[in-house]
């Protein structure tokens, strides 16, 4: 880090995150005078054109890259338009003990006095509330599953290269072509393209509008700076502004801070899921570091210094917070923007370039929460960037994770996606695949199968409400076999997925119409070109997930019944005898806890009877949804990752037969339940790859290495191997923890000492004295990996 | 088949048949060679040494060894073992009974898994097939299979068998040994293995015989005819604080090895207590109970005297 770095970087930390009201008042301000006047694309056009005229910006001292998403670092602006903050909310989040938002007197009074009166009964989440069904109230507050789109909007996607040869100048001239060709005579959805495009084209305006504020901010700064040295950098900064986003950069500096004004608007237009993302930036900035080396306008160093200016604005903007919040619940600042790093280019060769290596420096030296990285390595990516991010991911950070491009690139031909824009895809948010900057791959929810499980040992009654949720597909009694109890899960499963995607339909079709997304738009293809809008199904592609949570958990819990219900031996038990001990938690059954714990085939020790257990209900999740189709002419498909949910289903989940007691976390992705691996790594990689993750779009595999396993460049070599074979098996994601249970129980104890720790959860990174209690003992609880 | 002592009887070649007293099989094994490797530990040992980290692997026969920490006295195993009735006390059965034939129903019996049966006879065509599963990781990382105890060469026979049947798989394979083993067997199982890995325990006799139970002099002997034939030697030399770490001795195992022609590489092995819980399992006595592991420095000064020898020495695996 440069002194200025360092600085900047201090301030980011130290700055404490806060809510404000600005947006939300300007918001209101522009409904009361606009709502009903304008289409509804036009109308958020409209809003997002006032926002980007009337919001504060700012310009911090020593900054490089500009612009932030509140009215200063770290404050967080709120959507009152997709949800409303109680006032109850804010205080709460002003004053809960982990991942608190401060909230001032001010701001409170704006929500009671403006906001909330406006906003009650027409933000999306209420209107989504009000239309869906009773059954799927039902399962959703029985914790089947959770809904994304009731806290954000659709999302969930990634830039491309296309804003590195074009400004929003020329974008406007790809509007105004499809203006230009519309045909009101015979197509009967011109009308409705024109209003898309109308929008897409005041969105294009309205960041340039926002650029051309900091240009003149930077020189009325200039005006007035006595340092000679800051006022030229403030000139400059005022020449980066007026050329971008208006039109294509020429420089480093001018691509960085174009990517950044396009990151601020697509978070200010709206709160989409994981907040956006400049996808491979390595590859992207290449062409401007090499040219820039070339003219001697550039050096390794600025160009350095240059890329961490970007990576605090990211450490800047703390994810916004949940509405219905309760005080027990942490949330986490991080909000998903992962930069990919390596990959492979549109002709399938290796993308790892210089630049991938100063960005994992950068991860190595500053260790912000923000933005989260990952190497994407291909057969074809040299060595050298595997070391590289293995030497980072040694220390302990938690940063990068490391993805399998040849299988993401695989999985996406799967979907039918053509070869290039596959290999131009990546990952984003946790693991998910997508076709950057093409691609609407929306994240619908979790999905938590060890409850549906627990439904089926029921007779489609939850145990903790004594409501009849499912079809009665039979008391445990009357199974006589393994197989009939599978067929029970299986129904049970299929029931509560279609309740999920009925509702989901409802949703996606609520912000179609109502909530498009114009400069999100502008930003995805085909969306200018077809005259359709992002929420509407105007991206190339349009994949929907559902998120399937509890893998192992189910596997072990099945593996058991196998094992000791149907299964000649001395220690049989009649299954509804095994339920009747679940539904005592086990009470005064120790013993048989015990060996249900330890005496059962577990997922994760590459033994083959509990892995096909693994195998039949990953297959049952293909069969059941892979290919189903979503209502923007996409398809649904699987994916296997939980974030923190595996907490949330847990403990909504009574005691399961793998000798899990009620309310425990589940097992995280594709990981084997917490201390169920006894056969090292390379046996969870092998069971874990017995799963065709092919058909899946991101699966997540989770390990906790001691740090003395990788203390030498002969264990850091023999890891890199262990990650090579698991991505020949192909298998999709894989993180390490590098860190012993007892650093983590010392953090625990001494949380002041220890708000540096940065640790892997299950598809991100976050600070371990963040976590919840659940989640912190949840990770302690993981197979700690030693040397042997 | 083998007896109690680990000798086999003389019965016909057959993989199927051919069995090992195998007490672990460890993936992943980093220390035991080149690459990510699987390290079957073979149970007996004619050593007994004062470090050693495995004790469950001395005894040339399957004993129980309870992990009272997970016992919850449910005394399920009394139930189980056939003797439990006659067996005085109540709540969970002693460890070691007198009556024991080894039916192992007690540790089928106990749920927390704490009352666990060492050893287990695995024919060479089990042994194979469970160190296969991970041929993906060795071919990746040029690792493979290292045959370790125990003493090997006590189960030559069974090791002689397992080798060809890895190699024939084109797996790579490393033997690791102590040396106390008859000539003739050493080189014959060397000779079917790509690596063998040979401990040095100190140089002093009289020392060599108070810590580990044995002299050195055949160990150094069979060392010397086993460098004229074979290509491929690591030594290594656990370094254990007041047993193994005195400079005048290290310096002369150093000028032993240095007449070696075939040694590509001589491992320091920094001594670690981890053992301390085994023993208590087994109700054994550890004679390094209060010897803590040397420090960085202290390996440091041990690897600069095979430096000065010009050795290719490397501090851990």
């Amino acid at each position: 880090m440069t002194q200025r770095t360092d600085l900047l970087r201090r301030q980011s930390l130290d700055t404490p995150p806060s809510l404000s009201a600005e947006r939300a008042v300007l918001l209101t301000d522009f409904y009361e005078a606009q709502a009903g006047r304008h289409s509804v694309p036009v109308l958020r056009a409209l809003s997002f054109l006032h926002l980007c005229q009337h919001k504060s910006i700012y310009l911090g001292e020593g900054e490089l890259i500009v612009g932030e998403r509140g009215p200063k670092p770290k404050a967080v602006p709120t959507y009152p338009e997709l949800n409303c903050h109680s006032a109850e909310d804010l205080r709460i989040l002003n004053s809960r003990e982990k991942t608190w938002y401060r909230a001032d007197d001010e701001c409170i009074r704006a929500y009671e006095e403006r906001v909330i009166r406006y906003w009650h009964g027409r933000s999306m989440r209420d209107l989504i509330f009000a239309v869906l069904p009773p059954e799927w109230h039902d399962a959703y507050a029985a914790g089947m599953y959770t809904e994304f789109m009731e806290q954000r909007a659709p999302g969930h996607t990634v830039l491309d290269d296309k804003i590195y040869g074009k400004g929003m100048l020329d974008f406007r001239q790809d509007i105004a072509r499809s203006l230009a060709a519309l045909d009101f005579l015979t197509d009967p959805l011109a009308v409705d393209k024109r209003e898309a495009l109308r929008s897409f084209d005041i969105a294009c305006d309205a960041v340039i509008v926002f650029a051309q504020r900091h240009a003149a901010l930077a020189r009325e700064r200039a005006a007035a700076e006595q340092d000679a040295t800051r006022r030229g950098e403030l000139h400059a900064i005022a020449e980066v502004c007026d050329r971008v986003p208006a039109h294509a950069p020429r420089t480093f500096h001018e691509a960085l801070q174009y990517y950044w004004f396009c990151h601020l608007a697509v978070i200010t237009e709206l709160n989409g899921w994981d907040a956006f993302n400049p996808g491979h930036l390595d590859q992207h900035l290449l062409p401007f570091y090499e040219r820039g080396l070339a003219d001697g306008t550039l050096t390794r160093a600025s160009a350095r210094e240059l890329l961490e200016c970007f990576f605090i604005k990211f450490n800047n903007h703390p994810a916004p917070p949940k509405v219905g919040v309760t005080a027990a619940e942490s949330g986490t600042y991080t909000d998903f923007a992962n930069i990919n790093i390596g990959g492979l280019l549109k002709d399938g060769s290796s993308g790892a370039n210089e630049v991938s290596h100063i960005l994992l420096e950068i991860v190595d030296d500053m260790h912000l929460l923000q933005p989260s990285t990952n190497v994407q390595l291909s057969r074809r990516t040299p060595d050298a960037l595997l070391a590289h991010a293995l030497r980072v991911l040694s220390k302990g950070y938690g940063f990068p994770s490391i993805f399998n491009a040849d299988a993401v690139v695989e999985e996406q031909l799967r979907q039918g996606k053509s070869v290039e824009d596959a290999r131009a895809g990546g990952c984003s948010g946790c693991v998910e695949v997508g076709a950057f900057g093409k691609e609407a791959y929306i994240l619908t929810g979790y999905f938590n199968m060890p409850k549906v499980f627990e439904l089926a040992l029921h007779n489609g009654v939850d145990p903790r409400s004594g409501k009849q949720l499912g079809p009665r597909t039979g008391e445990a009694a009357s199974f006589t076999s393994w197989e009939a109890v599978f067929a029970a899960y299986r129904a049970q499963f299929r029931h509560f997925l279609e309740i999920k995607l009925r509702g989901n339909h409802v949703i996606e079709r609520m912000y179609a119409t109502l909530m498009p997304a114009p400069f999100l738009s502008v930003l995805t293809d085909d969306c200018v070109a077809r005259g359709v809008d992002y929420n509407s199904g105007g991206a190339r592609y349009n994949n929907n997930y559902v998120q399937f949570v509890g893998l192992g958990s189910l596997s072990d819990s099945l593996s058991a019944v196998q094992a000791m219900c149907f299964t000649d031996s001395s220690h049989r038990l009649a299954l509804s005898d095994l339920v009747a001990a679940l539904d005592a938690d086990f009470a005064g059954q120790e013993p048989l806890r015990q060996r249900l714990s330890h005496k059962t085939p577990k997922y994760g020790n590459d033994n083959d009877d509990a892995d096909e257990i693994m195998v039949r209900i990953f297959n049952t999740c293909v069969e059941e949804l892979d290919g189903r189709p979503n209502v923007k002419g996409g398809h649904y498909r699987v994916e296997m990752l939980p974030t923190t949910s595996h907490v949330y289903f847990g403990s909504m989940t009574g005691a399961m037969p793998d000798g899990r007691q009620a309310r425990r976390p589940l097992s995280e992705g594709i990981s084997p339940v917490q201390g169920a691996d006894r056969h090292g790594p390379t046996g969870v990689i092998k069971s874990a790859s017995k799963m065709d993750q092919v058909k899946s779009g991101g699966t997540l595999l989770n390990m906790k290495f001691t740090p003395s396993l990788v203390n030498d460049g002969e264990g850091v070599d023999k890891w890199a191997h262990l990650v090579r074979s698991y991505f020949k098996l192909d298998g999709h994601h894989i993180q390490f923890n590098v860190v012993s249970a007892a650093a983590l129980r010392e953090a625990r104890a001494q949380p002041s000492e220890h708000r540096d720790l940065i640790v892997r959860v299950a598809g991100y990174s976050d600070y371990f004295c963040d976590l919840s209690d659940a989640l912190q003992e949840e990770i302690i609880a993981r197979t700690e990996h030693e040397g042997f | 088949m083998i007896d109690g002592a680990g000798t086999m009887s003389s019965a016909p070649r057959d993989s199927a048949r051919t069995t090992g007293l195998v007490f672990n099989i460890q993936r992943y094994s980093l220390h035991d060679g080149p690459g990510i490797r699987s390290t079957v530990f073979l149970k007996g040992c004619p050593l007994a040494c004062a470090w050693c980290h495995n004790p469950e692997s001395i005894a040339p026969a399957r004993e129980f060894i309870v992990a009272e920490s997970r016992c919850i006295a449910c005394g399920e195993c009394r139930e189980a073992c056939p003797y439990g009735a006659a067996t005085p006390g109540t709540g969970p059965i002693p460890s070691r009974n007198a009556d024991c034939d080894f039916c192992a129903q007690c540790a089928d019996a106990c749920p927390t898994g704490a009352r666990e049966l060492i050893g287990r006879q695995m024919s060479v065509a089990e042994v194979r097939d469970e160190l296969l599963k991970d041929a993906i990781f060795f071919a990746e990382s040029g690792g493979g299979v290292t045959v370790s105890g125990g003493e090997p060469l006590m189960q030559w026979q069974f090791v002689e068998e397992l080798l060809p049947a890895l190699r024939e798989r084109g797996i790579h394979t490393a033997l690791d040994t102590s040396g106390y083993a008859p000539l003739e067997r050493l080189l014959t199982v060397a000779a079917r293995s790509d690596l063998v890995l040979y401990d040095l325990k100190g140089f002093d006799e009289a020392r060599h015989i108070e810590y580990t139970g044995v002299s050195n002099a055949s160990i150094h002997a069979n060392l010397r005819a086993l460098d004229a034939a074979h290509a491929n030697i690591w030594i290594r030399v656990p370094i254990v604080p007041g047993f193994i770490d005195d400079a005048e001795d290290l310096s002369r195992m150093a000028a032993l090895v240095s007449t070696l022609h075939h040694v590509t590489r001589v491992s320091l092995l920094p001594f670690h207590g981890a053992a301390e819980r085994k023993y208590e399992r087994l109700g054994r006595v550890n004679r390094t109970s209060h010897v803590d592991p040397p420090t960085a420095e202290q390996m440091e000064r041990s690897a600069q005297i095979f430096r000065a020898h010009s050795l290719p020495v490397h501090i851990g695996a």
